[in-house]
């Protein structure tokens, strides 16, 4: 693994694991094993009134969760910096990508919409857990069935037809690809818990099928030249190709309901 | 036994001038700086609220931690309280460049400086930088970078919207170039304090 100066393949990454739909009592589900990295993502859809400024449009609440079982550095109590902020970075991924046109959870403009809360909670952290939660909501979100839902003119309440349902319109596959940064000589892609911890820096670069970048994140740390960004934007493209590979896989395995 | 310093850099940002063309070179609205203006700094970021703000204050930590010289001053606690006076746009870069002239002003030692630049790209891939806030509104997508001042590396970047590689390219080429002029500010500016005193 240690390969001075170049981006470097992680090897005990190997396995991307992801398995649809394990939680029967949610809307969609998915749970991703990245190395020793676990995330679940559970994804509940609810009515709600949409906002006045935007009176077509849904809403999706990212929330991710580091409960105390999956690394003795969290404590239980509210939601530590780590939790907010990767909160905060699966909202910007969802807003800038436009996964989801919010337009679709729309059922009737200025009176009814689907909100779509999704709940990202780590069950096992060694590392990377930007990516992880990344795939586990992509997975998620491809795995959500929604009801169809009419609003019946005589009482002008919503009726719920839990026969038919349909899967959700995914626009883009936003993949995230992260690296740690070691003082500018050495960067590693998909760090594990012990290799974050004694980087100098992190990168994590969010990529779409078209190649664009919805997200580029660099929270401080040591600086790196433009012809290193380079190399991190092609291993993220690659890195893309193989997880939109494993997706369709595990998509097309599943049974149509 | 623990130390603490603290020092606040007040940054007057004029709102953009309209009446400036904006030309692809530097397009820098103008900056002024006053140092050490308040003897008994007081206030505290503990009044900001929400999740974005601790986004924010994150990646200002990050970029300081990743510049000053820890280790000569262990047991040291270096608090930076950053007090928005008015958000005219661009309002992360000014944090950042507020933040460093105030390590400079606390005699904090730094491997660099550092200095913010924000860049916008609207609809049809024009690139703006330093944008206003009705800019930044409009843009397809905005990019906020932090580079150091000995070889321009890229300290921190945090983007907002969707681009290309090749415009992240451009927008950081354009960065880059503007940091110099910052650069030049930032030792201008001491220069005039430290010839008065």
């Amino acid at each position: 693994r240690e390969d001075g100066g170049r981006v470097q393949n992680c090897g005990t990454f190997g396995v991307l694991q992801e398995i649809f739909g394990s939680i029967s009592t949610a809307d969609g589900s998915a749970l991703v094993k990245l190395g020793n990295t676990t995330v679940i993502c559970g994804i509940k859809a609810e009515f709600a009134a949409p906002p006045t400024d935007a009176p077509d449009k849904g809403y999706v609440v990212p929330n991710v969760d580091l409960p105390p079982l999956c690394s003795s550095r969290f404590r239980s109590g509210p939601p530590g910096e780590e939790a907010q902020v990767a909160s905060q970075f699966i909202a910007d991924v969802i807003e800038n990508s436009q996964i989801i046109q919010k337009e679709d959870l729309c059922i009737s403009p200025g009176k009814l919409a689907w909100v779509l809360y999704c709940d990202l909670i780590c069950l096992d952290y060694d590392g990377n857990i930007l990516d992880a939660c990344t795939f586990a909501l992509l997975a998620a979100l491809k795995n959500v069935q929604l009801p169809e839902v009419t609003i019946s003119e005589e009482t002008a309440l919503a009726e719920v037809n839990l026969k038919k349902k349909s899967f959700l319109n995914i626009r883009t596959h936003p993949v995230a690809t992260s690296f740690a940064v070691f003082d500018d000589t050495l960067l590693i892609v998909d760090p594990t818990g012990e290799e974050e911890h004694l980087a100098t820096g992190t990168l994590t670069v969010v990529m779409d099928e078209e190649g664009k970048l919805c997200c580029l994140h660099k929270p401080g740390g040591s600086g790196l030249t433009g012809a290193k960004l380079q190399d991190c934007m092609s291993r993220a493209v690659t890195r893309h190709k193989e997880v939109k590979k494993l997706m369709d896989e595990v998509v097309k395995s599943m049974k149509p309901k | 036994m623990e130390g603490a310093m603290r020092s606040d850099a007040k940054i007057r940002g004029e709102s953009g001038t309209e009446s400036s063309p904006r030309g692809p070179g530097c397009s820098l609205r103008h900056f002024a700086c006053e140092q050490n203006l308040l003897s008994r700094p007081d206030g505290s970021a503990s009044f900001l609220q929400g999740v974005a703000e601790k986004s924010r204050e994150r990646l200002i930590r990050n970029t300081c931690e990743a510049v000053v010289l820890g280790t000569l001053h262990p047991r040291t606690s270096i608090t930076v309280v950053l007090q928005v006076i008015s958000d005219a746009g661009s309002l992360l870069a000014c944090c950042l460049n507020a933040a460093c002239m105030a390590l400079v002003d606390a005699g904090v030692p730094m491997r660099s400086l550092f200095c913010g630049v924000t860049c916008a790209l609207d609809s049809d891939g024009t690139l703006m930088l330093d944008p206003t806030a009705k800019q930044e509104k409009e843009a397809r997508a905005v990019l906020t970078f932090a580079l150091d001042s000995v070889e321009r590396k890229l300290l921190m970047s945090t983007t907002k919207g969707l681009y290309s590689d090749a415009e992240l390219q451009q927008c950081l080429a354009a960065a880059q170039a503007a940091s110099q002029h910052v650069f030049r500010f930032y030792r201008e500016s001491l220069q005039r304090r430290y010839s008065k005193s």
